[in-house]
């Protein structure tokens, strides 16, 4: 085996062979995070429509009430909640505190991400769909 | 007796690695270990691995086992089913020397520099008679230096110049007792954005270690005691 390419070694944090809970909820912080910026900059975008008067924002509304729109919404929330509550397990972890408790902690943060998407989805559908 | 298959990574550096199937008998008590020594004795004296103690004291025999890591002489074949092959594999973020062997010399400086190991007088046995013939007890460190921690820290992927979890651990012992040590070398060693600040939490160091050593609560400790190193500094206005 060669040197490994530079491209290699720094992607290596994304293999998840031999790894467990701690290094899932790792890989998907920073996916959730780069999402999480990626979005931001999709959201400025969209909210310069306001400037341009109310037809173009009514347009922009009607289509984020399409089914496709309204599930998008849902993996955002999906997103944003795994990455916030995650940020307070990783920032107790990062202190030494709950390292023992570490794997229940990323279970009980996927238990909670999982159930208020589910409610906030059920509500978006209800009110919006 | 059963027939272990075991798929070893095999290859030099500048060739192309690949997985080699090997059959061996051997009781289901036998260790892995044993296993790939009976393949370098009966089938290619070329194979590459390293080992000494056979007891999970030395930490040379480090690989990585159906990909996670593992010290092959304490990791019982029973585990598995003879029908199924043992993938293992070379460490990961160490250079790589051939077969199952990788140079663990960057792991090892670091551990020098750091002063490690701590070697001091076991307190449990000070003031005990010594047994005949030995005149000093001493106690090593929990951490054996195999590495294993380094080989499944995800961090270390991306990171050449990150300390490592083992290394971290060992400042955060050696600054807990110092023995006239220079802790203000250590702090700064570890207040870097490659030392105590990279690590991201994913806590594979604690998981894999077999020794109990615990890296993660370390380098956590040793952040808690950097900021309040901080906090000190601008209280007091000082340094
Ligand atoms: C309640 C809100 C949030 C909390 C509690 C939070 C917490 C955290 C924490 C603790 C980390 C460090 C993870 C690590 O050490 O690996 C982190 C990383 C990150 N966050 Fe957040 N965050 C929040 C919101 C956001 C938002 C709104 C964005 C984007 C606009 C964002 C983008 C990122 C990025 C890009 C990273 C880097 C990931 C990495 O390097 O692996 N975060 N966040
Ligand atoms: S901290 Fe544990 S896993 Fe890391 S080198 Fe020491 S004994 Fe091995
Ligand atoms: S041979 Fe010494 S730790 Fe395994």
């Amino acid at each position: 085996m060669k040197e490994a390419p530079r491209w290699k070694r720094a992607s290596g944090w994304v293999d998840l062979r031999g790894r467990r809970e701690g290094g899932l909820a790792f890989l998907l912080m920073r996916l959730t995070g780069i999402g999480l910026v990626i979005y931001l900059f999709i959201h400025l975008y969209v909210l310069r429509l306001l400037a341009q008067g109310p037809e173009a924002w009514d347009a922009f509304i009607a289509m984020a009430k399409s089914p496709l729109f309204l599930a998008l919404d849902g993996l955002l929330i999906l997103g944003i909640l795994y990455h916030a509550l995650n940020g307070v397990r990783v920032t107790l972890l990062g202190l030494g505190i709950g390292v023992p408790h570490q794997a229940r902690l990323f279970w009980g943060v996927m238990a909670l991400t999982l159930l208020v998407t589910a409610i906030a989805a059920y509500a978006i559908f209800t009110i919006a769909g | 007796m059963p027939t272990w298959q075991l798929r070893l990574l095999r290859g030099r550096p500048g060739g192309s690695p690949r997985l080699e199937i090997y059959r061996v008998e051997l009781p289901a008590e036998a260790y892995l270990i044993d296993a790939v020594e009976k393949i370098w004795a009966e089938q290619d004296r070329s194979l590459l691995f390293r080992h000494a103690c056979h007891h999970a004291s030395c930490g040379a025999c480090g690989v990585r086992v159906n990909g996670r890591e593992r010290l092959m002489c304490i990791t019982p074949l029973r585990e598995f089913s003879p029908d199924r092959p043992i993938q293992v594999e070379p460490l990961r973020h160490f250079p790589w020397l051939g077969d199952l062997l990788v140079d663990v010399s960057p792991m090892m400086r670091r551990m020098a520099e750091v002063g490690f190991a701590i070697v001091r007088q076991d307190e449990l046995t000070a003031d005990r008679p010594l047994p005949e013939g030995i005149e000093r007890i001493t106690r090593f460190e929990d951490c054996i230096e195999c590495g294993l921690c380094l080989s499944a820290c995800p961090v270390m992927a991306a990171d050449e110049a990150y300390l490592g979890p083992a290394t971290l651990a060992a400042i955060e012992r050696m600054l807990k007792e110092p023995r006239g040590g220079d802790t203000a070398r250590l702090l700064t060693l570890a207040d870097d954005p490659h030392g105590a600040w990279r690590c991201h939490s994913a806590m594979e160091c604690t998981a894999v270690c077999p020794s109990n050593v615990d890296p993660a609560s370390a380098i956590g400790r040793l952040r808690r005691r950097l900021i309040a190193e901080r906090f000190r500094r601008w209280i007091g206005g000082g340094r």
